[in-house]
């Protein structure tokens, strides 16, 4: 029960609650540098290094006034927040993070997270939709348009992964990079991928369906109080998933690169996953505070017209490599 | 068909180098004064807090003119003229309402004895509105301020307890307009 397995009681509650620290903790990692990478110095005010900042958002969060506006469709405007924490967790859940670290496996775990990344999108839909409100609603919209042209290919640029590791299930993908991780045959795919896995947990640059300077805070402007704050939570857990995921498929999850392997296999394995996540986790900081929102029809042409076939090519130059290989 | 793929490339490209030249900014010194704990330097000339200063005699520079509160462009100078019994003119009352001022300096610039100055001083917050009304108490100060000789009785022509007409700086004595005559 208290063992390293998948699915022990240890392990749920070594998955969730770090993976929930980890979440909320980086409002502060990105506060503090996003603040570095533009000269300035971020939160450093609340405790240690500003480290309690966490909990005063916190705190600011939980006492705000929790306001519904008498227009919106109350029943869904409760609804909608609630999906995206819930279902970014639930995609934790399929996550292998070191041998017999893991909560579940899956055999169709990478089908599993893309489900419930799909569900996700729901969280602003229905958020743009209940608020009765314009900009809401153009949120809502551009997220929907966004959402659902951006998952087409990341499902695509990830089948290549699928036909090299013959496996759905995450694990058996992080085994079989025992020899080499999958950036290195599927390049492509892992561009492509990283573009859509920030356009899916609608990170800047692809912050479209909020794009405050454009529609106020799209899809969650009516918000206040903890239902934005589980809009955030959800954003930041989704892209703690994000991070996770990237590693697991294309960086070998687990196992430490150039045999720097150390210790005890779990404690090992869990370290490079920690390490290679952070990275990915700063990654998408980095490209928040580096690069600019495109304009709608720029994220449309560059998804449909550039994305799509590069990930179908990549798609299909892996199968016919790979048939050629198999004879 | 290979100048949009070059095209695209380079769009890729350019974004790299972005994210490039941003993550060496971690190694840069922030620009960031952390300003409870290091205070700026404030310059001389900052247009800050508003005093009423004193001449070098000690007396109240000010002649309740009037002339801030028409300059002042927000209205939050209000005062009321008082005449004591050597014939000086000083304010009765004298408020700013610095929930309004903009700090604008206007009221300096009009001031024609020196009296109103705006100095350094910025740091004026408040919990309650109502303190930021000013009363003249609050804002005279026993110095001269920027202008340590200037002393607008002593050159001006206006008779006072202790100083007749013509008797001023640089003042010739009243001309006796009789003695003027062929």
């Amino acid at each position: 029960m208290f063992s390293f397995e998948v699915g022990s009681l240890l392990n749920i509650g070594l998955v969730f609650v770090v993976g929930l620290v980890v979440a909320i903790m980086m409002i502060w990692v990105e506060r503090r540098f996003l603040g570095f990478w533009s000269d300035r110095l971020g939160p450093n005010r609340v405790g240690p290094f500003g480290l309690f900042q966490v909990i005063a958002d916190a705190v600011k969060m939980l006492t705000k006034e929790d306001w519904i506006p008498p227009f919106a469709d109350k029943f869904t405007f409760v609804l909608a927040p609630m999906v995206l924490p819930i279902v970014m967790l639930l995609s934790l859940g399929v996550m292998p993070f070191a041998p017999g670290v893991g909560i579940m496996d899956l055999n169709i775990g990478l089908l599993f997270v893309f489900a419930m990344a799909g569900l996700a999108s729901y969280s602003t839909m229905l958020g743009g939709l209940a608020s009765n409100n314009k900009f809401s609603l153009l949120g809502a919209l551009r997220g929907a348009g966004q959402m659902i042209s951006y998952e087409v290919f990341m499902g695509i640029s990830i089948l290549g992964i699928v036909i090299l590791s013959d496996s759905f299930s995450l694990r058996e993908i992080v085994e079989a990079q025992e020899d080499g991780w999958f950036v290195i045959p599927q390049f492509f795919g892992f561009i492509v991928f990283m573009v859509a896995a920030m356009a899916e947990s609608h990170r800047w640059p692809f912050d479209l369906p909020e794009g405050e300077s454009e529609i106020i805070s799209g899809y969650n402007t009516e918000y206040s109080g903890m239902k934005f704050g589980l809009f955030m939570i959800g954003e930041y857990i989704g892209m703690v998933v994000m991070s996770a995921l990237i590693p697991v498929l294309f960086f070998g999850g687990w196992h430490a690169p150039f045999g720097l392997e150390f210790g005890n296999e779990i404690i090992s394995g869990l370290f490079w996953m920690g390490a290679k996540t952070s990275f990915f986790l700063l990654f998408f900081v980095l490209v928040r505070a580096a690069l600019v929102r495109p304009r709608y029809d720029q994220l449309m042409n560059y998804g449909w017209l550039v994305m799509l076939p590069l990930a179908l090519l990549n798609l299909l130059v892996t199968g016919a490599v790979v048939l050629y290989q198999a004879g | 068909m290979f100048k949009a793929i070059g095209k695209q490339i380079k769009i890729i490209w350019t974004q790299i180098v972005t994210l490039w030249l941003v993550f060496l900014h971690l190694f840069k010194k922030a620009d960031t004064v952390e300003y409870p704990d290091v205070k700026p330097y404030m310059f001389p000339r900052w247009r800050g807090r508003i005093i009423l200063t004193r001449d070098p005699d000690g007396e109240e520079r000010c002649v309740a003119c009037n002339l801030c509160a028409v300059a002042c462009p927000v209205d939050c100078i209000s005062l009321q003229k008082t005449e004591d019994e050597e014939g000086r003119w000083y304010p009765e009352f004298f408020r700013i309402n610095f929930s309004r001022c903009i700090m604008c300096g206007f009221c300096e610039e009009a001031c024609p004895t020196h009296a109103i100055q705006l100095t350094p001083d910025f740091e004026m917050a408040e919990y309650v509105r109502q303190d930021m009304v000013w009363e003249k108490e609050h804002m005279l100060i026993q110095g001269t301020g920027k202008y340590h000789d200037y002393n607008f009785y002593k050159v001006a022509g206006k008779a006072i307890g202790g100083k007749g007409k013509g008797e001023a700086q640089n003042e010739l004595p009243p001309v006796d307009r009789r003695g003027l005559l062929p």
